[in-house]
């Protein structure tokens, strides 16, 4: 139940936003997201957009793993 | 989104299981406090990448399986109300109550809607001026925030036919009380989603405690990452609060939303299946809001309750047992003949240990 979806932000309209993901539509409020724009990724629970995702957040994680997989488990590359 | 797609590279995530199960760690028992956590865990066989000794286990993170079955009860008694419509989340409709689920009340005439999003209620109360539209607000820190718009929408148009029997349930609490008890817990994978609202700060007492916290995400690489940092943190004698989903999560979490929360909601002593009653564990309508709560519109009779003979969903929320423990379990309580509310919810530990079990 606490399954949230990130989609993208298609279209503003007040406190509504049309968002989609993989050719899916549906209406989301945006009530929760300061300042949403058109292109955001937001994260969609139960109709409401949660919040913003950070796409560089992203890279960052990815990193994040590179780095793991790179070192052994004491720190030492 | 690139880098999202990266996180979901096959490569990837066969790198990060390979190298967690030869890495060398203390025994451990890690607990999820998410049920799409724990349905990623049993979907994508992630306990298989486990390390010698650690453990995964699920705590209470269904919020369809911690309601406790009075509320359950209550909520079913509401439907024989004359002009009530019960809208409720779909993975609440087949949860046995005592005597009877909302599917078998339905069955004998109540009017059930299921509704994705609790706005579509108050869409239906609009629709219906002359019908009571009770939602059934149960769910963590997620979904309050969904509930709270919607009353705040029908509190704007003035649609007093909405209301909201509220049964939602905070998070941190619960990991506080899970300390408290005899269950083993060495460390938390916090939940992504209640932690996008609540931020990861909020765990910090539990880590203060003793016990290492991650946030993740629900992409498999982000699991298995998490348990590598807790691993590392156990192994290094740390107990920190970390973020693997900064992606989503802020350490202080939603402002907007919490602000929310506070003018809707105020917390109050809730009762979990399996739990108790733990001090401040969830919500009650504040009282600015107080002519939307159902509890108090409806003056009914709590109906008797008790609990499903046999099941021990309430041992499996609290993590004492895994699902197979509970003698029920795949034999008499089964996804489509489910007894206990574990095996009927898509995110209960019993049917996602049910669904994706492995051949023996």
């Amino acid at each position: 139940m606490c399954l949230a979806v990130p989609m993208k932000v298609i279209e503003i309209d007040g406190p509504i936003a049309q968002v989609e993901e993989s050719g899916v539509r549906r209406e989301a409020r945006v009530d929760l997201i300061d300042g949403v724009k058109v292109g955001d990724y937001v994260i969609v629970h139960a109709g409401v957009a949660i919040d913003r995702l950070d796409p560089e957040e992203a890279e960052k994680t990815l990193r994040l793993f590179e780095e793991m997989l790179g070192r052994t488990q004491d720190g030492r590359s | 989104m690139e880098g999202l797609n990266e996180l979901k590279s096959p490569n990837l995530i066969r790198q990060l299981a390979e190298q967690l199960k030869h890495m060398v760690a203390p025994p451990a028992a890690l607990m999820e406090v998410c049920g799409t956590h724990t349905v990623a865990i049993a979907r994508y066989g992630l306990r298989e990448a486990l390390p010698e000794g650690v453990r995964l286990i699920s705590g209470p993170g269904c919020p369809v399986c911690v309601t406790p079955q009075d509320q359950i009860d209550l909520f079913i008694a509401l439907g024989s109300v004359e002009n009530v419509t019960l809208a409720t989340f779909g993975d609440m409709v087949r949860v046995p109550g005592t005597t009877k689920s909302l599917e078998q009340a339905r069955a004998e005439g109540a009017d059930v809607l299921v509704v994705y999003s609790p706005m579509d209620a108050v869409e239906a109360a609009a629709r219906r001026p002359k019908q009571e539209v009770v939602f059934f607000g149960i769910g963590f820190e997620t979904t309050a925030p969904a509930v709270a718009v919607a009353m705040l929408e029908a509190e704007r148009r003035g649609i007093g036919n909405f209301s909201v029997l509220c049964a939602h349930k905070l998070i941190p609490p619960a990991m506080a009380a899970l300390l408290d008890s005899d269950v083993k817990v060495d460390g938390f994978i916090c939940p992504g989603h209640v932690s996008v609202i609540i931020g990861s700060d909020a765990y910090r007492p539990v880590a203060d405690r003793g016990k290492p916290c991650v946030v993740t995400g629900f992409e498999p690489a982000d699991v298995l990452g998490a348990v590598r940092m807790l691993l590392e943190q156990l192994a290094q004698g740390r107990s920190e609060v970390e973020c693997e989903y900064a992606r989503a999560v802020r350490p202080a979490g939603n402002p907007m939303a919490q602000e929310l929360l506070a003018r809707v909601f105020r917390a109050a002593d809730a009762r979990w299946r399996g739990l108790g009653t733990i001090p401040g564990s969830g919500y009650e309508l504040s009282s600015g809001f107080a002519g939307f709560d159902a509890a108090r519109k409806f003056d009914i009779d709590p109906p008797r309750s008790e609990e499903p003979a046999g099941c021990r969903c309430g041992d499996v929320l609290r993590g004492a047992i895994d699902p197979p423990e509970c003698p029920l379990f795949g034999e008499a309580c089964v996804p489509r003949a489910p007894v206990g509310s574990c095996m009927v919810s898509t995110e209960g530990a019993c049917q996602a240990w049910y669904r994706y079990r492995r051949a023996e």
